[in-house]
């Protein structure tokens, strides 16, 4: 990446917008350009992780394309909370049209800009976990496979949050949702199951995959910037944390996100045609029981008895993911 | 110019001609042809500025279709039976949204058990979807129709579905004339969107819609429709003296003026019936067939019109409400409330089953005596039907329904004639 690495101890925060830097190395939220696209007032919970990470992603991707977008959405929290209609937070021309069909309908949207010539105007797909993973997935694979010309964003906060938080396929182990209850033998969500979408974005063979989390947000929208300047299918998957379907303070959001990545649970990472090019390293290793203790949905692997060996097997899951990717300085370990 | 051709193939020229921009493809039979001439014909450039895109299922067909639409491009798809049902939540999203689609469905009947031969079905089972409906009598009329459509759709922001039997006429080889691009030109203008996702001019399109106004909005529906009744007979009077010939309309009437029995039929099967019908009235009897073009917007005031003179009418349909009876027939009764008329349904022809003359001659004659069931199955087959009913009564496990009476009927292959 092309960013200017910033310490900490030069901006006392992980945020971005820092005026320490160069201005061409500042956040899009950080210039008076930005441009608003998901307006204020709109109505998605204090600290939703999805609000915070679209609103960077899309200022990102206008910054990028000089303000030449125009979005589609998948049914969900971004939807249902951008559009309480008569208001509406898009600045940007936006079309909802189904849950599972946001792909396709991107598809649609590419293809007609193309045969009217318009090349100057860019399109991107959005959705959540669910949409993305489990009921738009057939759309999705279909425009990955086409190399549509398309940016697929998926906001992952890991269920159905829309419905009531409900287990999705990108709901990890142990997670109580609505539909994997924290009762019985084996509380919460269980074991060897869910799909690794980047991975599935990867094997199609596609331009451009990356993972991201709001806890970077620079990285966020470096990893956009980018994106906006390739053609073809691109994919980012976007971890944001929930705080009414984790159970977590609305401040906790970045902090929450940061650990996901400083355990090891969630690699962020980049690929272009199918092989990673980069990782984000981890700062400072930090054991799994620090990010899922904050955390009521993962209530129960703490109380009344810690469950040690549901902890190891989570353990065991960061272990791997630190291993493949690389994701610790000084290589494997 | 006049060609002999494939009824798929004249539609996809027809097509053509209406200089779509996207296209979206995925196979089933009956519809395919269409698609693959039009794919052929962006190819080879014969058809340009034109995106041609095979998509992984109907739902992504309909859902690009709603996309490019909504870009501000004319889309064009086509599909049939199980297809139609896969892509039916987006079947209804683009005529909600009000995006002018144009569709073709090949009808084809709709399993379990699967089937690939025509009946209505397919389109029957959208009724309902807010699309406009059109049914083709003729591989002439198929094409003639999809260019009205695309005229009719963008006018109102209403998507428009085009019925051609399948096989009966998508399979057809038949003498059509095809029209020039001028004269396509000059009824047909570029497509001008209500409503286009543009940066110059951000809108947010599909937003959420609470009590407070769904009813107004669903009733709007119903009143472009309303306005469809309107156009349709302006845009076949243009048509008319643009092409020179008569296509499209709401209905269409033969025979009718001193009729007392009226057959009311939709699409293919109104040529064999009007073959009947001549007979039946060199042999003296008074009787006339109604043909029904525009499914959707349904025609109330012209259909009572046509029939109010009559004694009886008989619905002849490819379609089947299961635990009422008719579909067709349902909306006919709608439009002869309050007269006094002897109504029959008739379901025929469903999957595939023939219908021919000498049935309609029988179950005409049968009418015109009042002796017809009020729910008649043409040519229903009551020795494999009780088969299985004895069978059901005698064992618990009696098995699956069809292949058991396959297993009765024998290995005579697909009983088509
Ligand atoms: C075909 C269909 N099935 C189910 C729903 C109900 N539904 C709407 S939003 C939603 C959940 C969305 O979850 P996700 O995609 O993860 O987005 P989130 O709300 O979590 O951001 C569901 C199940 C629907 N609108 N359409
Ligand atoms: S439920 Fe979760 S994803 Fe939805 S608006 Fe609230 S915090 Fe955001
Ligand atoms: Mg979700």
């Amino acid at each position: 990446m092309s960013t200017q690495a910033i310490k900490f101890y030069q901006t006392g925060t992980f945020t971005v917008g820092n005026r320490l830097l160069d201005p061409a190395q500042r956040s899009v939220q950080a210039t008076v350009a930005r441009t608003n696209s998901i307006n204020s007032g709109h109505r998605a919970c204090q600290g939703c992780g999805e609000a915070l990470g679209a609103r960077y992603a899309i200022d990102a991707a206008m910054a990028a394309t000089n303000n030449r977008l125009i979005a589609a959405n998948a049914t969900g929290c971004l939807e249902v909370f951008s559009t309480p209609y008569p208001e509406t937070s898009w600045q940007i021309p936006w079309i909802h049209s189904l849950f599972g069909n946001t792909a396709a309908v991107a598809t649609g949207m590419a293809a007609a800009l193309k045969v009217k010539g318009r090349g100057d105007v860019r399109v991107v797909a959005q959705g959540g976990d669910g949409g993305t993973t489990d009921i738009g997935f057939g759309c999705l694979s279909g425009m990955f496979e086409r190399n549509d010309d398309v940016l697929y964003i998926c906001y992952d906060n890991q269920a159905y949050m829309n419905t009531g938080v409900q287990r999705s396929s990108a709901t990890p182990p142990a997670a109580r949702t609505a539909t994997t209850m924290s009762v019985g033998a084996h509380p919460g969500n269980v074991f060897g199951q869910g799909k690794d979408l980047p991975a599935i974005a990867m094997a199609h063979g596609i331009p451009y995959v990356a993972t991201a989390t709001v806890a970077d947000l620079r990285d966020l929208e470096a990893k956009v910037e980018k994106a906006m300047s390739i053609h073809g299918a691109r994919y980012i998957h976007i971890l944001v944390p929930c705080p009414l379907g984790w159970g977590t303070a609305s401040h906790e959001t970045i902090r929450i996100a940061r650990l996901a990545r400083e355990t090891g649970l969630f690699p962020v990472f980049e690929a272009t045609y199918g092989e990673v090019t980069g990782v984000s390293k981890i700062r400072h290793r930090l054991p799994v029981e620090d990010y899922l203790k904050p955390q009521r949905r993962f209530a129960h692997l703490f109380a009344p008895h810690p469950d040690i060996e549901t902890i190891a097997r989570i353990q065991q899951m960061a272990d791997r993911n630190i291993r493949k990717f690389g994701l610790v300085e000084g290589g494997a370990q | 110019m006049l060609k002999q051709t494939e009824g798929s193939r004249a539609v996809a020229e027809a097509v053509a001609l209406c200089r779509p921009e996207v296209i979206c493809a995925y196979p089933i039979s009956p519809q395919t042809h269409i698609v693959e001439g039009l794919g052929e014909m962006v190819k080879s450039g014969a058809l340009s500025r034109c995106e041609f895109i095979n998509v992984e299922s109907e739902f992504a067909a309909m859902s690009v279709a709603i996309g490019a639409s909504a870009a501000g491009a004319r889309a064009y798809t086509a599909t049939a039976s199980q297809g139609l049902l896969f892509m039916a939540e987006a079947v209804y999203n683009a005529s909600g949204l009000g995006l002018p689609i144009v569709m073709t469905v090949a009808n084809r009947a709709i399993g379990a058990p699967i089937n690939i031969w025509n009946d209505h079905s397919d389109s029957m089972s959208q009724r309902d979807c807010g699309w406009i409906q059109l049914f083709a009598e003729t591989n002439q009329e198929a094409l003639d129709l999809h260019i009205q459509a695309f005229r009719l759709g963008e006018e109102l922001s209403l998507p428009v579905m085009v019925c051609m039997d399948g096989f009966i006429l998508t399979h057809a080889y038949e003498r059509v004339d095809m029209p020039t691009q001028q004269q396509v030109d000059a009824y047909l203008p570029p497509y001008e969107p209500r409503q286009v996702l543009d940066p110059d001019a951000p809108v947010s399109i599909g937003a959420m819609v609470g009590p407070e106004a769904f009813m107004e909005v669903r009733y709007l529906a119903h009143a472009k429709q309303m306005q469809a009744l309107e156009l349709i007979p302006q845009h076949a009077a243009e048509f008319r003296s643009i092409f020179g010939r008569d296509s499209g309309g709401l209905v269409r009437p033969y025979r009718c003026e001193d009729a007392e029995t009226i057959v009311v039929a939709l699409g293919s099967v109104l040529g064999t019936v009007k073959d009947t019908v001549d007979e039946l009235r060199d042999s003296g009897e008074r009787v006339g067939v109604l043909g029904i073009t525009s499914f959707r917007p349904f025609p109330l005031a012209a259909v009572r019109e046509a029939l109010e003179g009559a004694q009886r009418v008989v619905v002849l349909e490819k379609s089947l409400a299961v635990g009422i009876g008719g579909i067709v027939s349902t909306n006919v009764r709608m439009a002869l409330s309050g007269l006094h008329l002897h109504g029959y349904t008739v379901v025929a022809g469903l999957g595939g089953r023939a219908i021919t003359r000498a049935s309609l001659h029988r179950m005409l004659r049968d009418a015109i005596a009042d002796r017809l069931e009020p729910l008649t199955f043409l040519d229903l087959d009551w020795k494999l039907v009780n088969n299985v009913l004895a069978r059901e009564k005698q064992q618990r496990r009696s098995g699956p329904i069809a292949e058991g009476m396959l297993r009765d009927v024998g290995v005579v292959a697909s009983r088509v004639s």
